[in-house]
């Protein structure tokens, strides 16, 4: 086989063209050696190939460094964008024909507006109305509305308008979420445009907290059937897009009514964002600006840290509480519910299950609702007194049962500590992992088969729920129904607080189920940002206040 | 020939009608009812009643599934039940996203796991057929989000050449919508570039062996005119059947790559319509992935033929 020729390099000039430029000289050694311009010429050709791609490359490199750079240069310029993330993608817009809070922390406040609003203190304001009476016997309301309100669309609210939205979530056919509060209304009175009168069946203290939900807001005849897609209300933001699965887009309507508050964002987008390392890589990367509720407990610390970042940390509404089967040995013995209540050391178990990050709670109710009293050295950590109680009970080797535990991610980490905190007094708990929601809701939920479950119950103020003839409790306790009933007839707010205080001390005593803690609003922002909730006393994303300060 | 394709028309409309069947009937067994769901822990039995009677479910099954099969004759899949748009809708917008992301992937796939299988097989216990195992190994160990995951860090957080997550859609433009797409199917080619490699090899080396080669070298071939003329066409269709498979599942089966990366695709909204009980929806889902597969090994009966000019004759 004949040798291959060598290659030759077309960048470079061959040797021989080189010599007819640079000749070689003779040195004093015999070997023909190039001079120092040619050796240059030599080094400088055989890099020519490297020189002109790295000069390339260089132009490139350059290029887009200039483009980076400019680019900041430019968004700082005008700063009236926010992009919020949520976990949970709304199924629609119309917060009052489905029970998903995430419809809500779209659209309330943003795009729909209510009679009254609750603020981020948890009290009711007016918004809608004015102002409001309310007769003696507690069952008549009037209120007075605000003239000059316009919807998105144009057409004017008035108390037909009011009267259409409150019957609408009232009908026999609604799946408004918060029905059964609104049923108590059985007249609506529209005497004149701005004044509105409601007829109730009995006083109900609660009425004007649950006309400032987002079930509640005020839709008008012509746009109502279309709001679950195209959303239109009084507020300040119109739906510019859905891109479903990815991002719900607003933009301030110009016509917005209230030219009295300023309003310091133009375009807001809602991403949906579900998995937790994707939410950290979003803020980190800039492609978010704010997570109201972060969900990952155990990646916040990252951003308490971090000077870019603002990491507050709020309550919600969110009560984690283990529901016990109250119908069933042996819940029924409320020996026995007490007994496993004092086995459960409360701080340990939000450190192991939510890295610390929670409120520990005695009854069914949270620090942020009105009246709240901490009943958490009612039955405190005490395994010994467990024990004993349990063998009061007629269970001194303890006894076993079954745990139905939905895959959220509080839900399996506080069974895990709940399970070896029983095991410390003897009680054997066996975990049958129940899908969220499907199975759990008709298992548990509907049918009440079950002995032990956990969920966050989200809804404020629902201590309501052991007063019901059947729910998944299966508690029943007339003292109980007794003191709720005055609770709820009682119109005096301060009054209210005292009996509410009185039904929370009932339940931390008879312990229908565990209550163990409050889930924590995790609010991660851009440090710039202001206006943003830290408390959560109503599941939302308010974002009519935020503006950039710089 | 007509009559050929008459018969395979008429067994995948069969295969389709009893993929149907077999999903509507799994879907009534399946616990956890709709209406339910939707109205969570504020379920009262007036409400879910009205709903229930609003979304059909009070309709015998065998009423339900006829709507259903004649509905899609002329194209009305059925409306939503958690979104209220026609599913029709739902499922073109997230195809728009899982299509493009497939095709992306496949083309990475394709130009990496071909060549590199190829020389490989060409270059059998050498640095390259070392390298190329050690990849392939590599590859298949390594799960796609994971490394969806590692290409998030490097390029969207450390050096901002991509977006972190999200979809903007292709009204932004179809180079914002690449753009997006581009991590993702990087994530999705690795894994199954690594299968097509090791498939790719061991098809070459059987082929390798056969007498044509060393007769098609003794007339005068060279190697290289050899191996791209003569080996490699021959080892194609173990490729082709490989990536047959590779296709309906990139578009189905990315849902992990698709929930880091936050894309509106066909898996995402599979998982979303069935935590939600979305039956609609998920009828509908199933009967496009099932079309789908169907399609991909129509399209890999039609490359065999293309391929292997000896079945032409046979057919």
């Amino acid at each position: 086989m004949t040798a291959a020729p060598p290659p030759t390099s077309r960048s470079r000039p061959g040797p021989r063209l080189l010599e007819k430029i640079v000749p070689r000289v003779k040195t004093s050694k015999g070997k023909p050696s190039w001079p120092l311009i040619g050796r240059l010429l030599k080094g400088v050709s055989a890099m020519s190939g490297v020189v002109r791609v790295g000069r390339r490359l260089a132009i490139i490199l350059a290029a887009w460094g200039a483009a980076t750079l400019l680019a900041p240069a430019q968004a700082a310029a005008a700063k009236t964008k926010l992009v919020l993330g949520m976990s949970i993608e709304p199924p629609g817009l119309d917060p009052t024909i489905a029970a998903p809070v995430a419809i809500g922390q779209v659209v309330w406040q943003n795009v729909f507006q209510g009679l009254v609003r609750i603020d981020r203190d948890g009290k009711v304001q007016p918004q809608l109305a004015e102002s409001w009476t309310v007769s003696p016997d507690g069952l008549t309301y009037t209120f007075k509305l605000r003239s000059g309100v316009k919807f998105q669309n144009g057409e004017v609210f008035e108390s037909s308008v009011a009267k259409f939205a409150l019957e609408r979530a009232n009908g026999k056919d609604s799946a408004n979420p918060q029905k059964r509060f609104y049923s108590v209304i059985t007249a609506i009175e529209t005497p004149s445009p701005d004044t509105l009168v409601l007829k109730l069946t009995a006083p109900s203290g609660n009425l004007l907290f649950w006309l400032a939900w987002p079930a509640a807001v005020m839709v008008e005849p012509k746009s109502a059937a279309d709001n679950k897609t195209t959303p239109v209300g009084t507020g300040p933001f119109k739906l510019k897009s859905w891109v479903k699965g990815d991002r719900v887009e607003l933009t301030r309507d110009p016509n917005y009514w209230d030219k009295s508050r300023a309003v310091a964002l133009e375009d807001v987008t809602f991403r949906f964002i579900n998995d937790s390392q994707a939410q950290v890589a979003a803020l980190l990367s800039g492609d978010v600006d704010a997570f109201s509720e972060f969900t990952a407990p155990e990646l916040y610390g990252k951003f308490q840290s971090d000077q870019r970042f603002a990491a507050v940390i709020g309550n919600t509404e969110l009560k984690v509480v283990a529901g016990m089967n109250n119908a069933r040995k042996p819940f029924d013995d409320p020996r026995v519910r007490r007994a496993l209540m004092m086995a459960v050391d409360r701080n340990l178990l939000i450190k192991g299950a939510w890295s610390g990050f929670g409120t520990p709670i005695g009854s069914h109710y949270t620090p942020n609702d009105p009246g709240y009293i901490d009943l958490t050295g009612v039955y405190p950590y005490d395994p010994k007194k467990a024990k004993a109680l349990l063998a009061e009970a007629g269970y001194p080797d303890g006894f076993s049962f079954s745990f139905k535990m939905p895959q959220m991610g509080y839900a399996t980490r506080t069974a895990e500590v709940l399970q070896a905190m029983f095991a410390d007094v003897g009680v054997k708990m066996n975990i049958v992992p129940t899908e969220f929601p499907a199975k759990w809701v008709a298992e548990v939920l509907l049918a009440a088969d079950y002995d032990m479950t956990i969920v966050a119950h989200a809804e404020p103020l629902d201590i309501e729920i052991y007063a019901r003839d059947k729910y998944y409790f299966n508690y029943k306790n007339p003292a109980f129904v007794k003191a709720n009933a005055e609770a709820e007839r009682t119109t005096d707010p301060a009054a209210r607080a005292k009996l509410y205080g009185d039904a929370q001390k009932i339940l931390a005593d008879d312990v229908p189920a565990l209550y163990l803690f409050v889930l924590p609003k995790l609010g991660v922002w851009n440090a710039k940002l202001e206006g943003l909730w830290k408390n959560e006393p109503i599941p939302s994303n308010d974002v009519t206040e935020v503006r950039w300060t710089e | 020939m007509v009559k050929v394709l008459a018969w395979r028309v008429l067994t995948l409309l069969l295969t389709l009608l009893l993929i149907s069947i077999a999903v509507f009937l799994i879907l009534e067994v399946l616990p956890g009812d709709p209406a339910a769901i939707m109205l969570g822990t504020s379920a009262q039995p007036d409400t879910l009643a009205a709903l229930r009677h609003q979304m059909g479910l009070d309709q015998p099954a065998l009423l339900r599934y006829i709507g259903w099969i004649s509905g899609m004759f002329v194209g009305d899949l059925g409306t939503s039940y958690t979104y209220g748009v026609p599913v029709g809708e739902l499922i073109r917008e997230r195809l728009a996203v899982s299509i493009p992301l497939m095709l992306l992937a496949m083309t990475l796939v394709l130009s990496i796991a071909v060549p590199l299988g190829v020389f490989a097989a060409a270059r059998r216990g050498r640095a390259v057929d070392h390298a190329a195992t050690l990849f392939a190994q590599l590859g298949i160990a390594v799960p796609n989000f994971w490394i969806g995951l590692l290409l998030i860090l490097l390029f969207s957080l450390q050096l901002r050449w991509f977006p972190a997550s999200g979809f903007r859609g292709w009204g932004a433009g179809v180079w914002s919508g690449l753009h997006a797409l581009i991590l993702p199917a990087v994530a999705l080619a690795i894994p199954q570039a690594a299968i097509l490699t090791r498939v790719t090899r061991s098809a070459v080396l059987d082929v390798l062996n056969e007498d044509f080669v060393r007769t098609a070298r003794a007339k005068g071939v060279s190697r290289n005119r050899a191996l791209w003329r003569h080996v490699v066409p021959n080892a194609m269709v173990p490729v082709v059947t490989i990536v047959g498979l590779q296709v309906p599942f990139l578009i189905a089966g990315g849902v992990l790559v698709e929930n880091v990366f936050t894309l509106p695709g066909m898996g995402r909204l599979a998982l979303q319509a069935l935590a939600q009980r979305d039956l609609v929806v998920i009828k509908n889902v199933v009967m496009v992935f099932a079309g789908l597969v169907i399609l991909a090994n129509l399209i890999a009966d039609a490359a065999y033929l293309m391929l292997d000019p000896r079945l032409r004759r046979r057919a």
